[in-house]
């Protein structure tokens, strides 16, 4: 199944699929398997597999904190494949989202093949435009994997333009902007984005950042074809398996609350 | 040659030197180093805006910075030294010169608000300072670690009228207040410019930053030649960031026979693993916007840095320092903590002048130099900044309160 079936399925059911987000290794590797195979089996379409980084300059401080802990409990990047792996011998759909430096270090090439060997779907690259993205463009063509890239409320209609042509399964929306973390309100620019972006493309669109209840999941359906939610997954990993299948199955509710985008 | 006046060393459009530079920042920041990039476009060829530059630099900054010979300080280099002083300039370092070059672009902008990251506290002293005179809001992020070990520059930017913020994160030092002054630059992007303090950083910054520092390597380049009459043999400067290394480095980089030396910091010694030297041991990576050397472990995790200079303690470089070594055209190397710190004693010393710590990791590379060079040599080295700032680390380091003796 590709990331397109992802959608498709949920198109067919007139709603807006949901992602859920979690750093690999939080809180630790075998509890990152044991609850994204939990927000599978409680309504996620689709998990994004975090990769914990040093240095994350689009994290708020849930998404920080969640790295830093991972990172000193020894994560290491061979541990991403193998949470990649668990979720999709489950049955479940993974990409992966990751800062750039530590795909160019393990080799653009290399990190794409083990990705789909693992059964990723694709991969979110937060730190990478597609004006950069010459070595990437080539490596998920040769292993099969989609590009999310990411349109931002500043982006210009060129940029959308281009940034969805270089896309492929679904063009990541950013709500608002800022860095990751829970918010109370959806913000006003996210509807303007989508609209915006659907004038150049009829790619699916996700729109993430900020994203925590099951009614901002349904204002969110009611305009896009993806609910993207992080910080509130890493908070409820906190808590334990228990909050984290609560959270899904009120974020699923959400998504089929609201008739689908288009 | 102007300081603006485009270079056969400038990078491609986006940003490239060779391999290096481009931009690796999130796509919500892209609109802004557009705007900035294309400001500085038309700015640099402005009459006005160059104008208004150099009245600032000579009104306010107090330029031209001298060039002084260091006899004394030269009989334990074995060869001739003269510094070029950059610690004479109003608020007490180089930074200044980039600072005033951005605050400007920044009212160009219509931006009403600045954001800086500062390691030393010059950057950050220079930036609120330039806020200050030209009303604009400042707000500083720096490394917890650092706001302690250069607690009299916090009480100077609060004074300046600034908003010192420490960072808690990661290593609480340079890398983390960069990290958390682009947060905020993502979420504030609209009337907020990033006044970023060092030649890194996604292009247009190490284009910019580096023509502001031009001026350095231009006067010291009549300079010298009206002093010695001749070119050194040599130009040294401590690199962190690389601002400037690189400002001086321009001024000579045409003249082939000129050696362009950056020293970098080796804490406790490049064996230790506790050190900062990038360009000396660093491997290709992504950091803070652009694709440079940095230090990093086997997984693309950024690496701390050590170094007894909070203005150097930091993984990453700018990205032409990168390309100049590739090319072979700029050589790089490491001294340690106590090599800097035996420099910074001497040259007090010897000479009367306190240097910054920064700076003294250049008089430590000019004192392994020197002797290589003979008496006939001569070398130009940046003395970046001065010493007052660092006066705590000295009381410790060499035991002053105590009755020591440096
Ligand atoms: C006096 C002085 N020199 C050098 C540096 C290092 O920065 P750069 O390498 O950008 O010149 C600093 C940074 O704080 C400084 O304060």
């Amino acid at each position: 199944m590709s990331l397109a079936d992802v959608f498709a399925t949920a198109r067919a059911e007139s709603r807006a699929a949901l992602i859920g987000y979690l750093p690999a290794g939080y809180p630790s590797v075998s509890g990152s398997k044991d609850h994204l195979r939990s927000m599978i089996e409680s309504g996620c379409d689709l998990v994004e597999v975090g990769l914990p980084f040093s240095d994350p300059v689009m994290d708020g401080p849930t998404i920080q904190a969640a790295a830093e802990q991972a990172l000193s409990a020894g994560f290491r990047v061979r541990d991403l494949f193998d949470v990649v792996a668990s979720v999709a011998d489950a049955g479940g759909r993974a990409v992966v989202m990751t800062y750039w430096n530590p795909v160019l270090r393990y080799g653009v090439d290399a990190f794409a093949r083990d990705l789909a060997a693992a059964g990723g779907l694709g991969m979110i690259t937060p730190d990478l435009v597609p004006d950069e993205a010459d070595d990437w463009m080539a490596a998920s063509e040769a292993h099969g994997l989609d590009r999310t890239f990411l349109v931002a409320p500043s982006s210009t209609e060129e940029r959308i333009a281009m940034t969805a042509r270089a896309s492929s399964g679904f063009l990541y929306a950013t709500a608002v902007m800022g860095v990751t973390g829970a918010r109370d309100v959806v913000a006003s620019t996210a509807p303007e984005l989508v609209a915006r972006v659907r004038e150049h493309t009829s790619i699916p669109v996700g729109v993430g950042l900020g994203v925590r209840s099951g009614a901002q999941a349904a204002e969110i359906a009611g305009f896009a074809d993806g609910v993207i939610v992080g910080s509130a997954f890493v908070s409820a990993a906190a808590e334990g398996d228990g909050a984290v299948r609560a959270l899904a199955a009120d974020l699923a509710k959400g998504v089929r609350s609201a008739p689908a985008a288009v | 040659m102007g300081q603006f006046t485009p270079t056969p060393h400038d990078p491609d459009a986006r940003g490239h030197f060779g391999p290096w530079g481009g931009r690796f920042v999130p796509e919500a920041l892209i609109a802004a180093v557009d705007e900035l990039a294309a400001e500085y476009d038309k700015a640099r060829i402005d009459p006005e805006f160059v104008n208004e530059f150099k009245r600032l630099l000579k009104d306010f900054a107090g330029r031209p910075s001298l060039l002084t010979e260091a006899p004394k300080f030269a009989e334990h280099a074995g060869t001739r030294v003269f510094l070029k002083r950059e610690d004479l300039n109003h608020t007490g370092s180089h930074k200044i010169n980039n600072v005033l070059g951005q605050a400007l672009l920044t009212k160009r902008m219509g931006k009403k608000r600045v954001i800086a990251e500062t390691g030393a506290g010059q950057h950050g002293v220079a930036t609120a300072t330039a806020c200050a005179l030209l009303g604009l809001d400042c707000v500083v992020y720096m490394g917890e670690v650092d706001t302690e070990r250069q607690a009299l520059n916090v009480a100077r930017m609060r004074l300046l009228g600034a908003e010192v913020i420490p960072v808690k994160s990661g290593s609480r030092t340079l890398k983390d207040a960069i990290n958390e002054a682009l947060r905020d630059w993502v979420t504030n992007v609209d009337d907020t410019h990033y006044l970023l303090g060092t030649a890194a950083g996604p292009h247009p910054f190490p284009l910019l930053v580096r023509d502001f520092h031009r001026v350095i390597g231009i006067e010291a380049r009549e300079q010298i030649l009206e002093k010695a009459g001749r070119l050194p043999d040599a130009v040294v400067a401590c690199v962190g960031g690389g601002s400037n290394a690189i400002g001086i480095f321009h001024g000579f980089i045409d003249d082939a026979d000129v050696r362009l030396v950056g020293v970098e910091p080796g804490g406790s010694g490049l064996d230790s693993g506790r050190h900062g030297a990038t360009l000396t041991v660093g491997t290709p990576g992504s950091l803070h916007g652009a694709m440079s050397y940095v230090m990093q472990d086997e997984d693309g995790q950024i690496t701390e840095a050590h170094s007894i200079s909070a203005g150097l303690d930091y993984p990453g470089v700018g990205p032409e320092h990168s390309h100049l070594k590739d090319i072979g055209r700029a050589e790089y190397f490491a001294v340690t903590d106590a090599e800097a710190m035996e420099a910074f004693a001497l040259l007090s010393r010897t000479e009367g002048i306190i240097p910054a710590i920064e700076s003294s990791h250049a008089l430590a590379g000019a004192l392994k130099l020197g002797p290589s060079l003979g008496p006939d040599g001569l070398l130009v080295v940046n003395l970046s900044g001065r010493g007052d700032k660092d006066m705590d680390t000295a009381v410790e380091y060499f035991g002053l309160a105590d009755g020591g003796q440096a």
